[in-house]
């Protein structure tokens, strides 16, 4: 009796210590899931408080006059002589019509910079378009220049920052803002265009048209292997230590570094077999050999957890191996299969470090129309940018990195959609 | 002659493992009525390995035409490894080796011309867990007939299915829901389902391993009956921890001690008297 009434006491006893400990660890637990939330956030305010300025640019209204002598043409439908054409002129003579006190070489070159010197091309396109106005005189907003925008922009926030622009660009900035011809407009080149050195007109189309490419010729050889290789392995090898060697390499594949991949895609596909560098061919070979041990891993672990008996029971109806993968294994498997080609995928779209070594790394203004353009990727885009001097190219960066998170986020939100849709529950 | 040779053969592993000996030693040589006229599967000398290990001694016993054997033992006595060496089902499993001869209609199954897809077709099998595909009802009686292309057509399909439901007593139940998932019916009912999915390709022998373990008292009920009604048409059989059921379902009864088979004899005579002093301890409850 007295020995019972002795352990309850001691439980007694212990309890408030047992409780405490759990109380702590559960602390811990907050504790470190408040440091993640933290960092994520604050990466997140910091991407998105210097990218969103990017989706707006600065435009400047001026009336143009599509003069055929100042451009030096006499017909729209002459291509050489649109070639040669000065466009330039046109926004030049704007500019001047618009600040027609201006006078000096100086002063005059300075309001020049006001619009981005691709304006003139712009307005070549305009007019092709609408041929009908040549000779005549249309009020239009114009890109401007990026040393005018970062400015601008600045000066709407109250930091101006007028470190790259003169006292009288100041003031004709100034001017333009009470006239009500100069604003922010959202910026269609950013999302329809290539690269540029000017960062005004610089776009990341190119950059997701080449991720496109190449995920989609990743996707397109690394899935169909890397099943083969896993229903291969899990259904149809015997096991044995040659199958066991596999096992392990594949599974340290998996923690080579990317970079090894490039070079081993600069030796063999570009080296050896002449592959053209800096094409989304040979940038979805690299990321195959990447991805591939990613989805032989997960699509093993999907065919795994098929449970045996649904085998059993086709194995012994007389179904063959074969028809026993087929019809029963692939359709219970393929959700686990689908979830970690996204993921594979997902993980292919943020390398940087492989594509860097067969080229992809490449100044590439045109948009890549086919596998062998020559072509960049988003991570590499960002990359470039981030290496530029120019200052409007921060909040492109940032910008850029908020279409690849959220292209990330797509894909992640899809693998989990994929995986709730297609799973069967039995 | 061969019931000679392999009492030598069992001596001689009896040596190789002392720690069995004492009971090995009683069960040198199967006694009963092994063999029988005109036996629609045989097995001689079947000797079954996982890897070094040896799961079953020497067992040669026939199966007569559209009789049920049962097989009765303690767990681990190897009955379940000798059941499903009879439709080669042990294939699959790494590092399993069969020798000897088990023979359908007097062919040897283990016989490197034989496709084994063609054996299981004749050599049915149901499984201790109810283990329904997880598609619909009448997909899964239908998948049997459908990869063995045994429906010419989709009226032959339906007739097989409500043949084989109706054999299994199934198809009252399950007239009005053919499309929903298989593994929506009841434990009993999902058994029967993979008995009529079994006999829907009419199999010659069906094998089942402990049908009614996870079963209810009312389902394995229903199932004994159903096996005595299926014994008309075909040979089956019959894996089975609980001895009443042995009872109550089969003709012949073989009693399995260590990997060896002890003692085979019309049900009746194994419950009553059995010829050897194993079988009579297993079936007094002295062990098992």
């Amino acid at each position: 009796m007295s020995n019972s009434m002795d352990n309850l006491q001691k439980i007694k006893n212990s309890l408030k210590r047992r409780s405490r400990s759990e109380t702590r660890f559960r602390l811990y637990g907050r504790v470190a899931i408040a440091i993640g939330l933290a960092a994520v956030l604050a990466l997140f305010v910091d991407i998105v408080s210097k990218g969103h300025g990017a989706f707006k640019a600065t435009y400047i209204q001026v009336d143009v006059h599509y003069d055929a002598d100042l451009l030096g043409i006499t017909s729209l439908a002459d291509e050489s002589q649109l070639m040669q054409a000065n466009w330039d002129a046109l926004t030049k003579s704007a500019l001047r019509n618009k600040f027609s006190e201006v006078s000096g070489r100086r002063d005059k070159r300075q309001l020049y910079k006001l619009l981005s010197n691709g304006t003139g091309f712009d307005l070549k396109e305009h007019l092709v378009v609408n041929p009908l106005l040549l000779g005549e005189t249309e009020s239009k907003w114009l890109l401007a220049d990026d040393d005018i925008d970062t400015y601008y922009k600045s000066w709407l926030e109250g930091e101006p920052y007028d470190a790259r622009l003169s006292k009288k660009q100041v003031e004709w900035i100034d001017q333009l803002h009470q006239q009500g011809h100069i604003r922010l407009q959202l910026n269609t080149n950013l999302l329809t265009r290539g690269d540029s050195r000017e960062p005004e007109q610089a776009g990341i189309y190119g950059a997701v048209m080449g991720s496109l490419l190449t995920l989609m010729l990743t996707l397109m050889l690394s899935f169909p292997i890397g099943v083969a290789a896993a229903i291969y392995l899990e259904e149809f090898a015997s096991k044995n230590r040659f199958t066991d060697f596999i096992e392990v390499n594949i599974n340290n594949l998996a923690a080579v570094p990317s970079i090894i991949f490039g070079l081993l895609g600069l030796a063999v596909f570009i080296n050896f077999f002449h592959v053209p560098r800096s094409v989304p061919i040979v940038g979805g070979l690299v990321l195959t050999l990447m991805t591939l041990p990613t989805i032989i891993i997960t699509s093993r672990a999907a065919i795994k957890s098929v449970p045996p008996s649904i085998r059993e029971a086709a194995l012994g109806m007389g179904a063959s191996r074969y028809q026993v993968v087929l019809h029963h294994v692939l359709p219970l498997a393929l959700p686990g299969m689908l979830t970690g080609a996204i993921i594979g995928m997902a993980q292919a779209l943020g390398e940087t470090a492989p594509l860097l070594m067969i080229g992809m790394v490449a100044f590439i203004v045109d948009i890549p129309q086919g596998f062998t353009d020559p072509a960049t990727v988003l991570p590499v885009q960002i990359f470039l940018w981030a290496d530029s001097p120019e200052r409007a190219f921060i909040e492109k960066t940032s910008a850029a990195i908020m279409v690849l998170l959220s292209f990330l986020l797509i894909m992640n939100i899809s693998a989990v959609w994929l995986r709730k849709r297609l799973e069967r529950r039995w | 002659m061969k019931e000679a040779t392999a009492a030598t053969k069992t001596a001689k592993d009896s040596k190789s493992s002392p720690k069995q000996n004492l009971e090995v030693d009683q069960a040198q040589v199967t006694v009963g009525n092994r063999f029988c006229e005109n036996p629609k599967m045989s097995m001689r000398d079947v000797n079954v390995f996982y890897g070094d290990k040896q799961a079953i001694y020497d067992v040669s016993v026939d199966i007569a035409k559209n009789e049920v054997i049962a097989m009765i033992g303690p767990s681990g006595c190897g009955k379940s490894t000798f059941l499903r060496s009879l439709n080669r089902m042990n294939d699959t499993v790494d590092g399993c080796k069969v020798e000897g001869e088990v023979l359908l209609d007097g062919d040897n199954i283990y016989h490197k011309n034989l496709d084994v897809v063609e054996l299981r077709a004749r050599v049915g099998m149901v499984f201790q867990k109810p283990n329904p595909f997880p598609k619909s009802i009448f997909e899964n009686i239908a998948y049997g007939p459908k990869i063995h292309g045994l429906a010419d057509s989709r009226v032959d399909l339906d007739e097989i299915v409500e043949g084989s439901l109706k054999k299994a007593g199934l198809w009252e139940e399950v007239k009005e829901r053919l499309h929903q998932p298989g593994t929506g019916l009841s434990g009993g009912q999902q058994q029967r389902l993979c008995i009529a999915r079994a006999i829907a390709v009419s199999p010659e022998v069906i094998l089942m391993d402990e049908p009614c373990s996870a079963l209810d008292p009312i389902a394995t009920a229903r199932i004994e009956e159903l096996i005595e009604e299926l014994s008309q048409n075909f040979t089956i059989a019959i894996v089975t921890h609980s001895m009443q059921q042995a009872a109550r379902v089969s003709n012949r009864t073989a009693y399995f001690h260590l990997g060896k088979l002890v003692e085979v004899n019309p049900t009746e005579q194994v419950f009553t008297m059995p010829e050897h002093q194993l079988t009579e301890a297993y079936i007094t409850g002295r062990f098992g």
